[in-house]
């Protein structure tokens, strides 16, 4: 197989683009593509200073240096979920990264006592999913850093099976607040709140671990734990066999919803955001999502240790 | 040829040599779901895997929001 544009050895073939590519022709139409998307969505410019969000997974890590290999100032944000080995193996790859390349990383652990709760604690003291909890959590955490650490951008590795998987979920289960919301640019609702983007919206999950298996970028290969079950992963299979029979479906999904569709329940009126009375970050009530979680499980923890 | 599957962490000894195209149809893997390596290098689905290949498939799919 032939690559499409040198007709060099093809490393890579992406049905979805109906081509090949070798090495060197593949990491250049991937970083161009990421940066059209940047420009089409007009995500941020040179001048802003952007915060990666980053897990040690494959695509934070192409993102990150996607975006230092194409001069943008960037610093890296770790977040510590408390997941026993996973979340050891995933702090050291992204040190790793961040070390060889000479790029800053910020560190945040749920474990240490001042900072909140782990993922562990939350899915167990409470009777949320898992991974429902790990996001009211991350979001929290990610804003916060980005306000305090002065970023003009808060940028996370989504890609596009992540974003029409979630379109998918979303539309199965008509969420027309997350409908509304759901784009790759969304614009600060709040002083406390940053510009938060994907620059790999329109990238698959093939594309982006090619990117980084071809840069020799060590990534967390093994999934977290509690991902098992999840019904991310089960869109994310069901759309895999669309795209199996009908190359391309999963890109029209997401970009004709963005382009026809999304408008439509964006019209739904939003709630004011106040500030949470306890972390004071933006909320919808007294107490923001985050704030009420911690309270469950320190609740829910008291009552365990009482009654044993 | 020993197939390692990532991150299962499962292994498999295969006899012959196959097109990666059919190895994939063989496990049941859909194209594309998967990185097939190699040593250092990436192959494609037309490409001849041979006894006594390592070959590492790596599953592409990650995730786990609710």
């Amino acid at each position: 197989m032939k690559c499409k544009r040198c007709s060099e050895k093809a490393a890579i073939k992406l049905r979805s683009h109906n081509a090949a590519f070798c090495k060197a022709c593949f990491l250049f139409v991937f970083e161009r593509n990421v940066e059209r998307s940047i420009a089409r969505d007009e995500m941020f410019t040179h001048d802003d200073r952007i915060l990666v969000a980053v897990s040690g997974g494959k695509d934070s890590l192409a993102l990150w240096d996607v975006l230092h290999r194409l001069g943008y100032t960037t610093e890296g944000l770790y977040l510590g979920l408390g997941i026993g080995t996973y979340s050891k193996a995933s702090q050291q790859r992204t040190e790793e990264f961040a070390e060889q390349r000479g790029l800053s990383l910020r560190m945040v652990h749920l474990e240490e006592e001042d900072v909140g709760v782990t993922v562990p604690d939350a899915a167990q003291f409470t009777r949320r999913a898992p991974c429902a909890a790990c996001g009211t959590v991350k979001r929290h955490h990610f804003d916060r850093a980005a306000h305090e650490g002065g970023f003009s951008v808060l940028a996370t590795g989504h890609n596009l099976d992540d974003e029409a998987a979630r379109l998918l979920g979303n539309v199965l289960h008509w969420q027309i607040p997350y409908l509304a919301k759901q784009q790759p640019v969304l614009e600060p609702t709040h002083a406390r709140f940053v510009r938060k983007v994907r620059p790999l919206y329109r990238t698959s999950e093939l594309e982006s671990a090619t990117y980084a298996f071809l840069r020799g970028i060590k990534y967390i290969v093994e999934e977290c734990p509690n991902s098992h079950g999840a019904s991310q992963i089960l869109y994310k299979q069901l759309l895999n066999q669309l795209e199996n029979e009908m190359p391309g479906t999963k890109l029209t999904f997401l970009t004709d919803f963005l382009k026809h569709g999304r408008q439509a329940f964006a019209a739904q009126p939003a709630g004011q955001l106040g500030e949470c009375e306890r972390c004071g970050m933006p909320a919808m009530g007294e107490i923001c999502g985050y704030c009420r979680l911690v309270a469950e499980v320190d609740r829910r923890r008291s009552q365990a240790v009482a009654h044993s | 040829m020993l197939i390692r599957l990532e991150p299962q962490g499962k292994q498999i000894e295969l006899p012959g040599r196959r097109r990666v195209r059919e190895l994939l149809t063989k496990l049941g893997i859909a194209e594309g779901t998967v990185l097939v390596i190699r040593e250092d290098e990436l192959l494609t689905e037309d490409e001849v895997v041979e006894p006594g290949d390592d070959i590492e498939l790596r599953a592409v799919i990650s995730g786990g929001s609710a």
